[in-house]
């Protein structure tokens, strides 16, 4: 009770139970694959078994036979339509369907359309492709080889496989710190190519409606607003006539962020047979077809004094980004986020250079919760540090609090140009050796050393740059990066709120239900949240990148303050008093100095609805709508601890115990924030010990299943030990930042240096991930290999 | 050519005349229209596909559907009983054990299992019983602890009672 005998208002912001658990767990969600049409049909994608070949004939004649097939498409019937190649979300084409040439194994060439699902598969192998294969590529270090066969001779005047070169920072400034430093040391390392496997594929339902001109697109999509602004610029058809629908997703990961070319035959397919048209990738297609992530070929370079005083960091990197760009992220940034490569550390220089290419690989790269490649960033410079620890004999927790910025230095400008906006970096890394008990670990560690046991424990302190992003610095394909609100106030006092962003999986009808409610002082239960349908939401670029809440949760939070200032109009013609005698505590308007007159947000909209003479110039309704232009990145950070156990013998990792403290400032749910942190961290195992999409020298995909490809059991993973210490971000409208990727960016160095730590005994300084058994193994043999290759 | 596959899924009988080579996971869900149970891999690794034949897990992308002719399924659809969840549906709200939701019907399934054989798993006990299961987005933790919730909350009818 407050102080003026009134309830407060039900909270906002905590732990509550998820609104959308309710479906799920009954079975009752509504993914992609569970959208049935009437008269639905069903398209299969022919692929190339080879990586790279000419196209010399296609025959579909047999196919078309087939009794229950309805259509057939080849890159021919596409390029009729002007459809063969489409832009990707980078400054690239992609081909929808191949006319000239194949260019990555799985790559589209035929989709054929059928009475059902089996029978269109049935019809791909009746399809008949005449290859002439052509000299493979899949090493990026041989990519831009003289003679190396050029993949895009589709592009007027390309004789190489160069892509771009992109840098930052001060080549100049940092040489010389380089020059004059009593310390320098370099290590290579390959952050290899993986992929982010949301456990449900990519697919679609596309439905065109011959009388009304209308698409409408159910689709595995995290951007369901960006797709369908990019098919009315592709395809010519108009925006208003075009839905798309992203329904219940099954993990995203970034893996959803692209169009695929699966998603434009089924379109073709459903406007030129007039049915609707299902297509499903499966596991093989989805890892072998769409958005990898990585395959960054780094050389990095630090500087510093001899007692442990980080100077200068410099990074080369080779980044592979397959067959065609389409690495999504946002345009004016070709390497993604990477220049966050200077980390948590107050230097005194740094830069960066990095060169991207096209092997006869997948297209992607930006994926798998990357915060645009800020994962490559953290691992380089949370690798390197651990390098300099070993080099200099310094441990390599007491190392990062002698480099960590300080509180009192945010904001804090890098030296390459991002402005960090808060953290208390030695605050957030010492509570998470609290929680590790390091101390005692090292103990352990050492009087384990002594029996011949190998036991490790790593750190990476981590700094990410989310929630892109302001408009004037941030878009893609030219759309600035901001995101809208609506919300709406029926007369009763519930809320509609409508948003941009959409959940695939981080709880946004529970964690927006509860901004509202913090703003309004109104039930999280009686706010409904729109998301996922473009004809029901504003327009805004999606969730990815950790961007929903520092971006849509702001636009929600100034949407409710928006509505809040309309109530207060109106509580001033109810209570017959001047609106700036009114105070709000959440859930009512009060008369300053009489806290009994006042009105809750129900009371004011139903009067808001009703005969009461408003003031002047007043609508009668408390609805409002909003677009939110974030002034800067939110940058959370966190201090992460690894302990492992390697068995000599066999080289077997076991990851005993896992610490993470994050500060994401603002938590408008922890349980759901923890949940957040829980999946990144099961990617950090993975990726560190086990997952890699390698090629043999043919240019074959080596991970194309889940025999293949291997991701984190129950059984690999410990049980979490989590922090948290919180730095509200000063600029977000309550303090938060973005979390979604935290963990998987700040992770896998945590076990790469805990593995690598446990090898010390060997004088083992690096291993490439994944560091399977035989990895290990032949690290402590001296000679560790490259992952990304197969082993001729 | 159809064959006649006859089964009972979650007390209700079916008939259906399908291709021989028709797997268990699209009859549930082609046919049936079940689509509470989900294809995640292929090749036995993910268990999004996991149901109950005969009262034991299996991956139904791996079963024909006339290999489950003359046999009783349960899906996830069966859990909730008179209107009332079973405990393993109420954990995986009260501890978070979901985001996508894409893995969990497969994992509510196991854990029924689990818990109507071994009704007070610990931890060891527990992730074995899923570790032929995928979740990309938990971490497995939270699953962990709403089998533990629900070891803890078994329903006052039910076979394993626990506390109170």
């Amino acid at each position: 009770m407050t102080a003026d005998g009134h309830s407060p208002a039900p909270g906002g912001f905590g732990r509550m139970p998820r609104k959308e658990d309710q479906r799920f767990i009954r079975g009752k969600g509504m993914f992609v694959d569970d959208v049935r049409l009437p008269g639905m049909l069903y398209g299969a994608v022919l692929r190339s078994p080879h990586p790279h070949a000419r196209v010399l004939s296609i025959d579909t004649i047999a196919a078309e036979g087939h009794p229950k097939v309805k259509a057939v498409i080849t890159g021919e019937t596409l390029a009729g339509l002007n459809l063969a190649w489409m832009p990707t979300l980078f400054a690239d084409t992609q081909a929808v369907l191949a006319t000239d040439k194949v260019r990555f194994q799985g790559q589209e060439v035929a989709f054929v359309v059928a009475e059902d699902s089996y029978s269109a598969r049935d019809a791909l192998e009746l399809i008949d492709v005449e290859y002439e294969p052509l000299p493979v590529v899949v090493d990026a270090l041989r990519a831009l080889d003289p003679g190396a066969p050029v993949i895009r001779d589709d592009r007027p005047g390309r004789t190489d496989n160069h892509i771009f070169d992109w840098e930052t920072g001060d080549a100049a400034a940092t040489e010389a710190v380089f020059r004059d430093a009593e310390v320098t040391v370099a290590q290579d390392m390959l952050y290899p190519r993986v992929h982010p496997a949301p456990l449900e594929t990519c697919g679609i339902v596309a439905d065109f409606d011959q009388v009304t001109g209308k698409l409408t697109v159910w689709e595995t999509t995290q951007a369901p607003h960006a797709h369908r602004t990019l098919y009315a610029m592709v395809a010519g058809l108009p925006e208003h006539k075009i839905r798309v629908i992203s329904p219940d997703i099954g993990g995203g990961f970034g893996n959803k962020v692209p169009i695929y070319p699966g998603y434009v035959c089924a379109i073709v397919a459903s406007m030129t047979t007039g049915k609707p048209v299902k297509w499903m990738e499966d596991r093989s297609e989805n890892l072998m077809s769409t958005s990898f992530a990585r395959d960054f070929h780094m050389h990095g370079e630090l500087a510093a004094t001899r007692d442990g005083k980080i100077r200068a960091v410099r990074v080369k990197v080779l980044a592979d980004h397959g067959a065609f760009n389409g690495a999504a992220q946002p345009s004016k940034y070709p390497a993604g986020f990477f220049g966050v490569f200077t980390g948590s550390y107050d230097l005194e220089a740094a830069y960066c250079q990095v060169t991207g290419v096209y092997t006869n690989k997948a297209p992607g790269g930006v994926a798998y919760s990357c915060s645009f490649r800020i994962t490559e960033a953290v691992y380089l410079v949370e690798r390197m540090v651990d390098v300099l620890a070993f080099e200099l004999g310094i441990d390599p927790a007491e190392l990062r609090l002698r480099n960590l910025l300080r509180p009192e230095q945010f904001p804090y400008t890098c030296q390459t140009g991002w402005v960090y906006d808060s953290g208390d970096y030695p605050r957030t890394l010492r509570l998470a050796m609290d929680i590790a008990g390091y101390e005692k670990l090292r103990k352990e560690q050492e009087a384990l050393r002594a029996e011949g046991r190998l036991m490790g424990i790593g750190l990476s302190f981590f700094t990410e740059a989310v929630g892109a992003g302001p408009r004037k610095h941030m878009d893609i394909l030219g759309f600035g990066m901001a995101d809208g609100a609506e919300l709406r106030i029926h007369p009763t006092g519930t809320a509609v709120l409508r948003i941009s962003v959409q959940t695939q999986g981080q709880g946004h009808e529970t964690t927006f239900a509860q901004i509202v409610a913090e703003e309004l002082g109104i039930s999280p239960d009686n706010v409904e949240v729109v998301h996922g349908d473009t004809d029901q939401t504003p327009f805004g670029l999606g969730t990815y990148g950790s961007r929903s809440t520092p971006v849509s949760g702001a636009a929600t939070a100034v949407v409710a303050r928006k509505v809040r200032e309309r109530a207060r109009i109106v509580a001033s013609a109810m209570l017959e008093v001047d609106p700036a005698d009114l105070e709000w505590e959440r859930g009512r308007w009060f008369v300053r100095g009489d806290p009994d007159q006042g009105k809750t947000i129900a009371e004011i909209a139903l009067a808001a609805h009703s005969s009461l003479e408003l003031p002047e110039g007043t609508e009668g309704q408390l609805d409002a709508a909003c677009v939110y232009n974030p002034p800067n990145l939110t940058y959370p950070c966190g201090a992460y601890i690894c302990v492992v156990d390697v068995d000599p013998g066999t080289g077997k990792v076991s990851v005993r115990r896992f610490i993470a403290v994050d500060d994401c400032g603002v938590r408008i749910n922890p349980m759901i924030v923890e949940g957040q942190v829980h999946g990144g961290l099961a990617d950090g195992i993975g990726m560190a010990l086990m997952e890699v999409i390698a090629f043999d020298a043919d240019g074959n995909c080596l991970g194309g299943s889940f025999m293949d490809y291997l991701l984190p059991t129950s059984l690999e993973c410990p049980s979490w030990e989590l922090g948290e210490t919180v730095t509200p971000s000063p600029h977000h409208p309550f303090g938060a930042k973005g979390v979604g990727e935290s963990a998987t960016v700040g992770s896998p160095p945590a076990v790469v240096n805990a593995v690598i730590d446990a090898l010390r005994p060997y004088g083992v300084r690096h291993a490439d991930m994944p560091l399977t058994p035989a990895q290990v193994w032949r690290a402590i043999q001296g000679r560790p290999l490259r992952t990304d290759l197969a082993i001729g | 050519m159809t064959i006649r596959v006859a089964v009972t899924v979650n007390g209700t009988d079916y008939a259906r005349d399908v291709e021989p080579r028709l797997l268990l996971i699209h009859f549930l869900r082609d046919e049936l229209g079940l689509t509470g149970s989900h294809w995640g891999c292929d090749t036995s690794n993910c268990g999004s596909c996991v149901v109950w034949l005969d009262a034991k897990p299996v991956k139904s992308c791996t079963l024909l559907a006339a290999m489950a002719h003359g046999h009783v399924l349960r899906t996830v659809e069966g859990l909730e009983q008179g209107g009332q969840l079973d405990p393993v549906q109420q954990g995986f709200i009260e501890c978070h054990g979901l985001q996508c939701g894409f893995c969990t019907p497969g994992m509510l399934m196991t854990a029924r299992w689990l818990l109507d054989h071994y009704p007070d798993p610990d931890e060891a006990q527990i992730r074995e019983a899923i570790s032929g299961q995928v979740c990309r987005c938990t971490g497995y933790e939270n699953i962990v602890r709403s089998i533990r919730w629900a070891a803890e909350h078994s329903r006052a009818d039910g076979a394993a009672e626990g506390e109170a």
